[in-house]
C-alpha cells in the first residue's frame, strides 16, 4: 500500500536538518508521498526506513526491459488507467509468434519479416519489437534449433522463449543469456525450476495462472526464488476476459499499490483470421497489455496497429495547437508553392502529411488561430483576410520566393479577393477544400 | 498479501434508447459500467452497427469500398435492401449527402421522397443524416422527419447552429436525435442542455462527440468519449448519459491509408485489406472508449467488428 505523508514522516530522522532541500522532515515526507522527491535526498535516513519506504515508493508497475542494445524495449511504469489523465508511458510490445514445428526456412522467413517491419510514421520509427519462440513440438532439441535460427536471422531482436519445460528452457534461454530475454511458461507446477533458469540467465520470467488470485501467489513465490522481473499472464484468452483481467490488474497495481500484480501483462491475440486478430490486438493496445503476441505481421496490419499504439500512447497534455510559423516540407526552393492554414494541430498534421505524400517540396504557413480548424477559425473571425495578409507580410517569406503566390484553403475561397487587395503584388490561388486533394492539386500544377 | 478484485460500482447509468419499430427494433445503451465491463455491472445491450447508404451514388467513395455496392448503389432503395437482406444489417444509416448545395443540391422534397421509399423497403431501424450543411440540413431534416413520422428513426445531426429546428422536427414526429459537437466534452454537454431546455426528452438523444479516423485524431475522439462516459457513470451527470455515436466510415474512407494503392506505397501493404482494417480498427477503438452506435461502410469491416463484439460480450 502507498504510505501517506504522515506515515512516511514517522520513519524519517525528524531532525529538520534541511539537507534534503526541504525546510522540515514533514515537508520532505509530503513530497515523497506525492512522488515529487526521492528518498536518496535525505542522507541520514535509517536502513530500516529505507527498506520500508523503498518498497512503498517503487513505481506501481515495475519497469522491465526486454532485449538489449538499440532494439531493447521498456515495459511497465504505468501510472494511470485513462490516457486523458496522463500519458501512458511505455508503448506495448508487438511480438510475432514463431513455432518450433516450422521448418528452418519458414522460421528464417518470419525473422526477415520482423527485421523488415520497421517503418516511419510522423517522425517515429515503429516496428514489430520481439519474437516469441514457442516450444509447440514439446521437444527441447527443436526449441533450441529454432532459437538458434532466430538468433542468427534476427540478431538483436528481443526474444521471448515460450515453454513449460525447464530443461528445454535452459538450453534455449542460454543462447540469449546476456540479452535480457523473457522466459515465458512458468506456472504452479514448474515455478521453482523455471525461476532458477531465469535467474541464472538474467532473464525476466513470464508466469501463467488460471486466475488473478493464483497469479498473485505465484509472483510472490517467484520473488522468493530471487526473480524480480516478472510478466503476468492471467490465463485470459478471450477479448472479454482480457478487458476484465487487464483492468483489474491495472487497478490493483495503481489504485491499491498491490505489489504482487505490479508487473507488465502479456496478451495473446492470435486468431485464425488476421483481420480479427488485428482487432483483438487493438483491444489489448487500448486496455493495458504490455506485450501483444501476434501470429502474422502483414504490412497493412502492422501499419494499422503501429498507428493505434501511437495514438493511444501520445501525450494528451500536449495542446492541440502548433506554433505559428512557416514550416518547410521537403526542401523548398525559390519556386516552391506556399500554402496557408490554421494552427489546429490536426489541421496542421493532415495538411503537412498530404503535402509530404505529394512528394513536392512546399512551404506551409501556419497561422495562429487559437487552435481552431479552418472553417471554425474563419467563422470566429480568427482567420480573416486582414490577419492572413498581415501574417504573410510580417513573415518576410516573399524574399525567398521567386513568384509571390499564396495558396489558401478551398473553404475560404471567399477571402481570395480581399487578401489580394491587402497583399499588393501577390497572386492568391484557391486550393482544395479537403487536404486529401492536395497531392492531385500539386500534380495538376506541375 | 491476498488479492481482492478491485471492482467499481458507479452511481450513474447510460440511458437505454430504442430505435425502429416492430420486431426489428433495436436497443442500445443501458449499461451502468464502462464498455464491456460486464464483470462488475450490467451491460444489457450489444453495440449496434448501422450500414451507411446515400441518396446519391457514392462517386466520392474510394474504389475499394465503392465497388462492393456496384449494381445497387445507383438507387437508395436497392442499396438499403441489399444491406438488410444480403449483408444482414441490423440498422441502416441514410446520408442525404445529395442535398448539399455543392453536390447535387437535391431539394428537401426529393430527400423526403427518398426517405419514404427506403422506409417502405426495409424493416430494420433507419438513421437519417443530413449533408452536414447547417443551413440546408434544417429544411431537409424537417421534411425527412415528417416523411418518417412515427417510425422511431434517429434524425441528425443537430449542431449548435441548427439544433432548434432539427430537434423540433424530431420531437414533432417521434424520433430520436443526434446531437453533434466538435471534440469537446463541455460543448457536448452544453448542446444536450440546450436541446433539453426546448422540452426535448434527454433520454431520446444520441451524443456524437465527432469522430476521427485512426491516425488522424482518433485519440481525441477516444478520450472525449471516455471522459463523457466517466462523467455519466462516476458523477451521475444526466446531461452526459446518452449513448455515444461513432460515425466511422465517413472519416475513415477519406484518409490516405484507406485508399493509397500498394503500387504507390509498397511499405503499406495490400490496399484493400488496409482500408478494411482501418475502418474496423477505428470502430473497435471507439467501442472500447464508449461508442454504442457505429455507422460503417465496408461490409467486411462491419463483419469483423461484429466478430470482435461477439468476443467482447
Ligand atoms: S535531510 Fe532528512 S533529516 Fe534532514 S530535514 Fe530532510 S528529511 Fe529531515
Amino acid at each position: 500500500m502507498a504510505l501517506s505523508g504522515v506515515e512516511i514522516f514517522k520513519l524519517l530522522p525528524k531532525t529538520n536538518c534541511k539537507k534534503c532541500g526541504q525546510p522540515t522532515c514533514l515537508a520532505f515526507a509530503m513530497k515523497l508521498a506525492q512522488r515529487q522527491a526521492t528518498l536518496d535526498l535525505c542522507p541520514d535516513v535509517s536502513e530500516e526506513a529505507k527498506q520500508k519506504l523503498g518498497e512503498a515508493s517503487a513505481p506501481p508497475v515495475r519497469p522491465i526491459t526486454l532485449g538489449s542494445g538499440d532494439k531493447a524495449v521498456k515495459m511497465g511504469e504505468e501510472t494511470v488507467l485513462f490516457r486523458h489523465d496522463k500519458k501512458f508511458v511505455n508503448p506495448c510490445v508487438f511480438a510475432l509468434e514463431v513455432k518450433d514445428t516450422l521448418s528452418e526456412a519458414d522460421i528464417a522467413a518470419f525473422c526477415n519479416q520482423v527485421v523488415d517491419s520497421e517503418m516511419d510514421r510522423v517522425g517515429q520509427k515503429l516496428r514489430v519489437n520481439a519474437i516469441m519462440i514457442s516450444n509447440e513440438s514439446g521437444d527441447a532439441a527443436k526449441l533450441e534449433a529454432a532459437a538458434k535460427t532466430v538468433a542468427a536471422k534476427a540478431a538483436g531482436v528481443p526474444v521471448i522463449i515460450n515453454t513449460t519445460n525447464a530443461q528445454a528452457a535452459e538450453t534455449a534461454v542460454k543462447l540469449f543469456a546476456d540479452k535480457k530475454p523473457l522466459l515465458f511458461g512458468a506456472n504452479a507446477s514448474n515455478l521453482e525450476a523455471m525461476a532458477a533458469v531465469a535467474k541464472s540467465n538474467k532473464a525476466s520470467l513470464g508466469i501463467s495462472a488460471a486466475s488473478l488470485e493464483e497469479l498473485s501467489e505465484l509472483t510472490e513465490k517467484a520473488k522468493g526464488f530471487g526473480v524480480e522481473d516478472l510478466v503476468l499472464d492471467s490465463g485470459a484468452r478471450k477479448a472479454k476476459d482480457m478487458i476484465e483481467h487487464n483492468t483489474l490488474v491495472r487497478r490493483a497495481a495503481i489504485k491499491k499499490n498491490f505489489k504482487p500484480l505490479g508487473f507488465p501483462v502479456i496478451s495473446f491475440a492470435q486468431r485464425g483470421d488476421s483481420l480479427l486478430e488485428a482487432l483483438v490486438a487493438s483491444v489489448c493496445i487500448a486496455k493495458y497489455s504490455s506485450i501483444v503476441v501476434l501470429s502474422s505481421i502483414e504490412k497493412w496490419k502492422n501499419l494499422a496497429l503501429f498507428t493505434l499504439r501511437q495514438n493511444i500512447y501520445t501525450d494528451p497534455q500536449v495542446p492541440m495547437q502548433v506554433e505559428q510559423k512557416i514550416y518547410n516540407i521537403g526542401d523548398p526552393k525559390a519556386d516552391a508553392p506556399l500554402f496557408v492554414t490554421t494552427n489546429f494541430s490536426l489541421t496542421y498534421f493532415i495538411v503537412s502529411g498530404e503535402i509530404e505524400n505529394s512528394k513536392v517540396s512546399c512551404r506551409l504557413a501556419v497561422m495562429d488561430s487559437e487552435g481552431l480548424s479552418v472553417l471554425t477559425a474563419w467563422a470566429a473571425g480568427k482567420f480573416t483576410a486582414t490577419k492572413i495578409a498581415a501574417f504573410i507580410q510580417e513573415s518576410g517569406i516573399d524574399k525567398e520566393m521567386a513568384t509571390k503566390e499564396l495558396i489558401i484553403p478551398g473553404y475560404v475561397a471567399i477571402l481570395s479577393g480581399s487578401i489580394e487587395e491587402k497583399l499588393p503584388g501577390w497572386k492568391i490561388t484557391v486550393g482544395p477544400r479537403e487536404a486529401n486533394a492536395i497531392p492531385a492539386f500539386l500534380k495538376s500544377r506541375a | 498479501m491476498a488479492f481482492t478484485a478491485p471492482k467499481e460500482s458507479y452511481a450513474g447509468k447510460v440511458y437505454s434508447v430504442t430505435i425502429g419499430t416492430g420486431d426489428k427494433a433495436a436497443t442500445i445503451g443501458g449499461e451502468n459500467v464502462l464498455s464491456f465491463h460486464s464483470f462488475e455491472g450490467e451491460t444489457p445491450n450489444r453495440p449496434l452497427v448501422a450500414f451507411e447508404i446515400q441518396d446519391v451514388p457514392p462517386t466520392d467513395w474510394p474504389e475499394n469500398v465503392r465497388k462492393v455496392f456496384d449494381g445497387v448503389s445507383d438507387d437508395p432503395v436497392k442499396w438499403a435492401k441489399y444491406c438488410q437482406d444480403e449483408l444482414k444489417a441490423k440498422a441502416i444509416a441514410l446520408r442525404l449527402v445529395g442535398t448539399h448545395p455543392d453536390r447535387e443540391n437535391r431539394s428537401a422534397e426529393d430527400a423526403a421522397k427518398t426517405v419514404r421509399e427506403v422506409l417502405a423497403a426495409i424493416s430494420v431501424p433507419l438513421i437519417i443524416l443530413g449533408s452536414n450543411h447547417a443551413e440546408k440540413d434544417s429544411s431537409v431534416l424537417i421534411a425527412a422527419a415528417e416523411a418518417a413520422k412515427d417510425k422511431n428513426c434517429i434524425i441528425g445531426k443537430a449542431q449548435e447552429a441548427n439544433y432548434k429546428t432539427i430537434a423540433a422536427a424530431a420531437m414533432a414526429n417521434n424520433h430520436k436525435l443526434i446531437a453533434m459537437s466538435e471534440l469537446d466534452i463541455n460543448l457536448s454537454k452544453q448542446l444536450n442542455i440546450l436541446i433539453t431546455q426546448m422540452g426535448f426528452d434527454k433520454e431520446r438523444i444520441i451524443t456524437d462527440p465527432m469522430c476521427s479516423a485512426l491516425g488522424y485524431g482518433l485519440e481525441y475522439t477516444y478520450s472525449v468519449m471516455e471522459r463523457i462516459r466517466l462523467a455519466a457513470l462516476t458523477q451521475n451527470d444526466q446531461t452526459m448519459q446518452q449513448p455515444l455515436l461513432a460515425d466511422v466510415g465517413m472519416y475513415v474512407w477519406k484518409v490516405k491509408e484507406s485508399q493509397a494503392p500498394e503500387s504507390d506505397l509498397p511499405q503499406w501493404g495490400a490496399a484493400e485489406e488496409r482500408g478494411i482494417l482501418w475502418e474496423a480498427e477505428t470502430a473497435t477503438a471507439l467501442l472500447i472508449a464508449g461508442a454504442e452506435l457505429l455507422i460503417m461502410r465496408h461490409p467486411r469491416a462491419a463483419a469483423a467488428v461484429e466478430s470482435v463484439i461477439e468476443e467482447l460480450v
